[in-house]
């Protein structure tokens, strides 16, 4: 994987609370044996009408989201289904982070195994995204901080493994693998 | 040693390496299932890296979720309408195949929802840790043991390791006591729990249920509870076992031999949360109040009883959408509201007893002109059981369609999907958007309120239809 430090980008807003992962990707898409090529069921009854058209109105078919890699969504993005399906197409559509005041747990630990960052900030800073579509925000994984425009920024929680991982480019399972010896130990006694 | 509850116990047990500051805990995983739609991804891994399955005895798999119900499909040959879904199936034979996998397909006549069938087995136990990559696994949770949903990568982790990097969650107490009404069931308990506490009110956190009205629960009523916990945001929902519990898994194929059960039910006893152990949040609920619950929202937590009208929220941009995708208006009564088709089944309402529950209102009547009844057992165990029971020939003469078992219409992806616009009475556990198809309406519901509204042709209270 590659490793992640900062991103800086544009944002797209979708206010709604509690997008659950049926949305960000329905299950008549996950029929797919690999993870490969879903951005283009990203959100797809929102974005598409029953013609396969874009639907105008949906910001994904606008061209101010263009290029945006900074996803801003309401409360509890994420909830419903544990289908990895949705951090898949959320970062082959070509978005690196989610930010939020509430991502749901399962959906945050599929995200940190994608190279998706999950932000969870204060509802003030929250709210100032929302009203302001667009806006060219960054997030320094480094130092756990989101910056906006106006020069204010603030702090975010990650998992400090997650992180670790991330900012070095690593994946989880090399090191539980490479915890072999301790989970032979604990197989042995549970036998005993 | 300081009082720990039922969740602390079994973390404990499982900890491999405990958590630090650094790092999480490695949790060792005692049972592993595995379905046809999250595991092709997880299988390459394996094959990607040339890492063997470290404990294919420790897995358990079988086909669901996008497999179809029609008889002629599962077991005569006819074409699956979806070529990727039938590649699916096949790829997780040939999966399970490869890495020696026990696998239920799909002319075994164990097969069925990988919930249903786990418990039936008894290989679902008290005090175990289960993960499937599916986020209803918290229905293992009636058996007091730790079970939640995982993404694909983390199935991949299992695959190989048989552990998981996990940060110990909280803890949340939901106590329920009084007794449930006539007509009122598990699933207008839990659907009353999640309007309380809100989709994401278990966030972060274990449930344990817990009171006496928990304790005078079935262990089917307990899975149905256990099941929707994901429903409030929490991965888990857990529920202390007790003598329902081992009088039910007594018996069962996978569950302890005769020599072997004392000690085992000695251990399991030992799990129960200790008196004095310490919650990090709690929840009271009075059970004894409750009617039959009914959504009328886009989520499980947009719910009111039965004989309520749907709140008036003008001002809140979330229930003005939900409500314009459902075609309903605030102020409005939810009973008579007509509908199209009644969907009884999946992992949260499809086992036996859910299916008496449908009979015990279907028999002698008859579905509703232009209203389809679609009735899918959980698991094909169950099916046989229902048909010698007489409960399928209960569903037929009342015009119900009699199906395999499966997910069916709980997710519109295998073929059983409503159309757009139409109304949909489901015993399934989620309401989201376009879940039963494009543009389909769900409305969630007991048993006995999909069985009634089946014959009444619009939403009715299964009250006064008891028999």
């Amino acid at each position: 994987m590659e490793p992640i430090r900062q991103i800086r980008s544009t944002t797209v807003v979708l206010a709604s609370t509690n997008i659950d992962t049926d949305q960000i990707i329905p299950a008549r898409f996950l029929t797919v044996t690999t993870k490969l090529g879903l951005g283009k069921a990203l959100f797809a009854d929102w974005r598409y009408a029953s013609d396969g058209q874009p639907k105008p109105d949906f910001i994904l078919n606008q061209a101010a989201a263009a290029g945006s890699r900074i996803l801003v969504a309401g409360h509890n993005f994420g909830c419903g289904s544990s289908r990895e399906h949705a951090p898949w197409a959320l970062v082959d559509y070509g978005f690196r982070a989610v930010v939020s005041t509430a991502i749901a747990d399962i959906f945050r630990n599929n995200s940190l195994k994608n190279g998706l960052l999950p932000i969870v900030i204060d509802a003030d800073t929250h709210a100032w995204l929302l009203q302001h579509p667009g806006a060219e925000i960054s997030i320094d994984l480094e130092t756990q901080r989101l910056s906006l425009p106006t020069g204010a920024s603030v702090s975010f929680p990650i998992e400090a493994f997650a992180r670790h991982c991330l900012l070095n480019g690593l994946d989880e399972l090399g090191y539980l693998e490479s915890k072999r010896a301790e989970i032979e130990r604990y197989e042995a006694q549970c036998a005993r | 040693m300081a009082a720990r509850t039922l969740f602390e116990k079994v973390w404990t047990a499982h900890e491999v390496v405990a958590e630090t500051p650094e790092t999480p805990a490695i949790l060792y995983i005692d049972l592993h299932l595995a379905h046809e739609v999250t595991s092709p991804q997880a299988f390459a891994t394996l094959a990607e890296r040339g890492l063997p399955m470290r404990r294919p005895d420790r897995t358990l798999a079988t086909m669901d979720h996008s497999t179809p119900t029609r008889t002629a499909q599962v077991f005569g040959n006819a074409p699956v309408a979806d070529d990727a879904a039938a590649k699916q199936v096949r790829m997780l034979e040939k999966n399970a195949a490869d890495f020696g996998v026990e696998l239920f397909d799909m002319r075994d006549s164990r097969r069925g929802i990988v919930h249903v069938i786990s418990p039936e087995l008894g290989a679902t136990q008290p005090g175990m840790t289960i993960v499937c990559g599916d986020s209803h696994t918290s229905t293992h949770g009636a058996f007091g043991a730790l079970a939640f949903g995982i993404g694909s990568t983390e199935v991949g982790h299992v695959f190989a390791t048989q552990c998981l990097l996990q940060r110990k969650p909280k803890t949340l107490a939901i106590n329920i006591e009084g007794r449930l009404a006539e007509g009122v069931t598990a699933k207008d308990l839990i659907l009353a729990i999640i309007g309380k506490i809100g989709v994401s009110g278990g966030t972060g956190h274990v449930i344990e249920y817990r009171g006496s009205t928990i304790s005078a629960l079935s262990m089917d009523e307990r899975m149905t509870i256990c099941n929707m916990s994901i429903e409030a945001g929490a991965r888990a929902g857990m529920i202390g076992p007790d003598e329902t519990t081992f009088a039910y898994l007594a018996g069962r194929p996978r569950a302890p031999s005769l020599k072997d059960w004392d000690a085992a039910v000695a251990r399991w006893r030992s799990l129960a949360t200790d008196p004095d152990a310490v919650f990090d949040a709690s929840v009271d609920i009075d059970a004894g109040s409750l009617a039959p619950m009914i959504t009328y929202g886009t989520h499980p937590g947009m719910v009111v009883p039965i004989h309520a009208t749907i709140p008036e929220r003008a001002d809140d941009a979330v229930e003005r959408k939900a409500l314009a995708y459902m075609g309903f208006h605030g102020g409005e009564a939810m009973l008579g509201k007509p509908i199209n088709i009644v969907f009884i089944g999946s992992c949260t309402n499809g086992r036996l007893e859910d299916l008496y529950a449908a009979a015990r209102i279907l028999k002698g009547r008859k579905v509703a002109p232009g209203v389809q009844l679609l009735i899918v057992p959980g698991s094909q165990q169950i099916k046989r059981q229902a048909e010698e029971a007489g409960l399928a020939e209960i569903f037929k003469a009342a015009g119900a369609d009699w199906r395999e078992s499966g997910c069916s219409m709980c997710l519109g992806m295998n073929g059983d999907t409503a159309a757009p616009g139409q109304y949909v009475i489901s015993t399934s556990n989620r309401n989201f958007e376009g879940r039963q198809g494009v543009g389909a309406r769900t409305l969630l519901v007991s048993p006995y309120t999909a069985a009634a509204s089946a014959v009444q042709g619009r939403i009715a209270d299964p009250r006064g239809m008891l028999q």
